[in-house]
C-alpha cells in the first residue's frame, strides 16, 4: 500500500483554532531497522502549544516516529534514521548538535512509568541537578512547583523522601510527568502514557495535558480513538509506517478522505 | 484423579524433593564440619600463630591463615571490584548498540569463568617469574583478583542487563549523559545485585586453594608487607587434613568452621547494606 503525494495533506498546520507556529518539522523521514523499513517518507509539522496526536493501529510506527524526535533511536541496534527533523530550526539528526541539550527540550512520558531508583523528591530534582542547579532552596522550591503542576503535591508532600517505587502506578506516571517538566522542556513526548493506568488515573493525565498545552507543545501517541478525539488539536493518522492523513481532527474524524481511516474510525 | 492433576502433583513433589534434598545435604555438610571442628576450636586456635610442634598436634593456632585469608580475599575482591564495575557498565551502556560485540565479550568471560583455578595459579606463577616477583601476598592478591574478575563481571552484567530499557530511555530523555546514567541511575538500580556479585567473587576468592598454592605460598607468620608470603585458610585446611595425627586432622575441621563463620559474617553484613539501598528500586 502506498500513499502518493496527492493524498498526503502536509505542510499546512491546520489545527482546531486556525493557524499557528511550527515547533518541530519533519521532512522526508525514513527509518530502517536492519533491512525493514519502519517509517516511510514521513512529513510533518508540529504546531506550538497544541496537542498533536499520532493515531494508528499497533505496529504502525507511531512510537518509532516519537522516539526519532529526541533520537532515542540512537539506543537501538541496527536502527538507521534518514531525513530531517528540526526543532525550532535546529537539526536534531545532525551529529554535530548537542543531543543531550536537545533531549532536555523534550520531556518523555513512556507507556509505563519508570521512576528513577531514588526518592520522590530526588526524582524531580534529578533533572535540575544534572542541569547544574546547586542551590538547595531553589531546588526544593522547583520540586514543589512541578509536583503541584501535576497535582501530586498534596498526595506526597509528607513522604517526599520515601521511595518513588512505592507509589501507585498512576502516581508514578504523574511523577514522571513532573520529572520531565522540571527540566523545562519545550515539547512533551507522550507514548501511550495512559495505557497502563486505570480509568481515573488516565483521566487525571488527560486533564493535565489539557492544562499543560497552554505552556507546552504536546505530542501524544495513542491507539485509543476516543482519547484522540478528546484531546487532539492536530491529528496524524499513521498506517504501516506512512502518514496517511493529518490535519484538524474535526475535519479528519468527521470527514475522512481515505478508505483506511474510514475503516479505522468505523472500528474504533 | 485426572491426568492434569496427577502431573501437577508429580512435579510439585519432584521439585519439593530436590529442593529440600539439596538444602538437607548442605546442612548435613555444615553440621558435620561443626561437629568435627568445634571440639578442636579453642581461643588458642584463632588467636595464635603455629608454634614449634603445631603440625604434630602441639600448641599454636591458625591466626596466620585467618589474617592471610582476610588480607588476600579483601585485596583481591577490591581490585576485582574496580575492574568489574566499569567493565559491566561499559558492556551494557556503551555497547548497547553493538549486540555482536556484547555477545562476544560475554562468551569470552564465560570461558574465563570456566578456566580451573590451578591454571590461574600457573599463569600467576609464570607472570611472577617474568616480573621478578617472589611468592608473596601481592602475587596471591593479583592472581585471585584475575580469577574472580570474570565471575564478578558476569554477575554484575546480568544484574545490569535486567534493568528495564525504559529506565534508560527515561534517563536519556531527561538529558542525562552516559556517565550520569551509569553512575547515578544504573549503579543505584543495580546495587543490591552488585553486592551479591561482589560477594560471589569474595566467596570464591576466600575459598580458593589452587590459585594461591604457588602464588601466595604458605607461612607460619602473619604477613607484614605485600612482598611477604601469606598463609590462607583453605591451604591450612589442606595441609592439616593430610596429617596422620588425629589432633591435627581435627584442627582442619576447626579451620573450616572459622572459614564458614567468616563467610557468614560477610554475607550477613552485605545483605544488610544491600537492603538499605534497595528500598528505592522499581521491581
Amino acid at each position: 500500500m502506498t500513499t502518493d503525494s496527492t493524498t498526503q495533506y502536509t505542510n499546512t498546520v491546520a489545527v482546531e483554532n486556525g493557524e499557528t507556529r511550527t515547533v518541530i518539522s519533519v521532512k522526508n523521514l525514513n527509518v530502517f531497522h536492519d533491512k525493514h523499513q519502519i517509517l516511510k517518507n514521513v512529513n510533518l509539522e508540529i504546531p506550538e502549544k497544541k496537542i498533536t496526536v499520532f493515531l494508528g493501529p499497533s505496529g504502525c510506527g507511531k512510537t518509532t516516529l516519537l522516539k526519532s524526535l529526541n533520537r532515542l533511536t540512537d539506543l537501538q541496534n541496527k536502527m538507521r534514521v534518514e531525513g530531517s527533523i528540526q526543532l525550532r530550526g535546529q537539526e536534531i539528526l545532525s551529529k554535530k548538535n548537542d543531543i543531550v541539550a536537545l533531549r532536555q527540550k523534550m520531556g518523555l512520558l513512556s507507556q509505563r512509568p519508570f521512576p528513577l531508583p531514588m526518592s520522590i523528591f530526588d526524582n524531580v530534582a534529578f533533572g535540575l541537578r544534572i542541569q547544574g542547579l546547586k542551590n538547595k532552596t531553589e531546588i526544593a522550591h522547583k520540586v514543589e512547583y512541578h509536583l503541584k503542576q501535576v497535582a501530586l503535591w498534596d498526595e506526597v508532600k509528607d513522604r517526599l523522601h520515601t521511595s518513588a517505587a512505592r507509589m501507585s502506578i498512576g502516581q508514578q506516571q504523574r511523577l514522571c510527568l513532573a520529572r520531565g517538566l522540571a527540566v523545562n522542556p519545550d515539547v512533551i513526548l507522550a507514548d501511550e502514557p495512559t495505557s497502563a493506568l486505570d480509568p481515573i488515573s488516565s483521566r487525571k493525565i488527560e486533564e493535565q495535558f489539557s492544562e499543560l498545552k497552554k505552556d507546552y507543545t504536546i505530542i501524544l501517541v495513542t491507539h485509543m480513538l476516543r482519547q484522540a478525539k478528546r484531546l487532539a488539536d492536530n491529528a496524524v493518522f499513521m498506517y504501516y509506517g506512512e502518514v496517511v492523513e493529518q490535519g484538524a481532527p474535526s475535519e479528519m474524524f468527521n470527514n475522512p478522505k481515505t478508505e483506511i481511516l474510514k475503516n479505522y474510525l468505523s472500528l474504533g | 484423579m485426572n491426568k492434569k492433576k496427577c502431573e501437577e502433583k508429580f512435579f510439585k513433589w519432584l521439585s519439593a524433593f530436590f529442593t529440600f534434598g539439596i538444602i538437607g545435604l548442605l546442612l548435613f555438610i555444615i553440621i558435620e564440619i561443626f561437629a568435627q571442628g568445634l571440639p578442636a576450636l579453642s581461643w588458642e586456635m584463632i588467636s595464635e600463630t603455629p608454634k614449634g610442634g603445631f603440625y604434630f598436634g602441639k600448641e599454636g593456632g591458625i591466626l596466620n591463615a585467618i589474617i592471610g585469608s582476610i588480607y588476600l580475599a579483601a585485596g583481591a575482591s577490591l581490585i576485582a571490584l574496580f575492574i568489574s564495575l566499569p567493565v559491566a557498565l561499559f558492556i551494557n551502556i556503551v555497547l548497547v548498540k553493538y549486540k555482536k560485540l556484547q555477545d562476544t565479550f560475554r562468551f569470552l568471560l564465560d570461558l574465563l569463568w570456566g578456566v580451573p583455578p590451578i591454571v590461574y595459579g600457573a599463569f600467576g606463577f609464570t607472570l611472577m617469574m617474568v616480573i621478578g616477583l617472589k611468592t608473596s601476598l601481592l602475587a596471591g592478591i593479583l592472581t585471585v583478583s584475575l580469577l574472580i574478575s570474570p565471575i564478578m563481571i558476569r554477575a554484575m552484567d546480568e544484574t545490569i542487563r535486567n534493568i528495564p530499557f525504559g529506565l534508560l530511555e527515561s534517563a536519556y530523555s531527561l538529558g542525562a549523559t552516559r556517565f550520569e546514567i551509569a553512575y547515578k541511575v544504573y549503579f543505584r538500580q543495580a546495587l543490591p545485585g552488585l553486592v551479591t556479585a561482589f560477594l560471589l567473587g569474595l566467596g570464591k576468592g576466600i575459598g580458593d586453594t589452587a590459585s594461591v598454592l604457588f602464588t601466595a605460598g604458605f607461612t607460619d607468620y602473619i604477613p607484614e608487607k605485600l612482598s611477604e608470603p601469606a598463609a590462607t585458610l583453605p591451604l591450612a585446611i589442606f595441609f592439616q587434613l593430610g596429617s596422620p595425627v588425629p589432633e591435627v586432622k581435627a584442627r582442619a575441621y576447626a579451620a573450616a568452621v572459622v572459614l564458614i563463620i567468616i563467610i557468614l559474617i560477610i554475607s550477613i553484613t552485605s545483605r544488610i547494606i544491600a537492603s538499605k539501598f534497595s528500598k528505592n528500586i522499581l521491581k
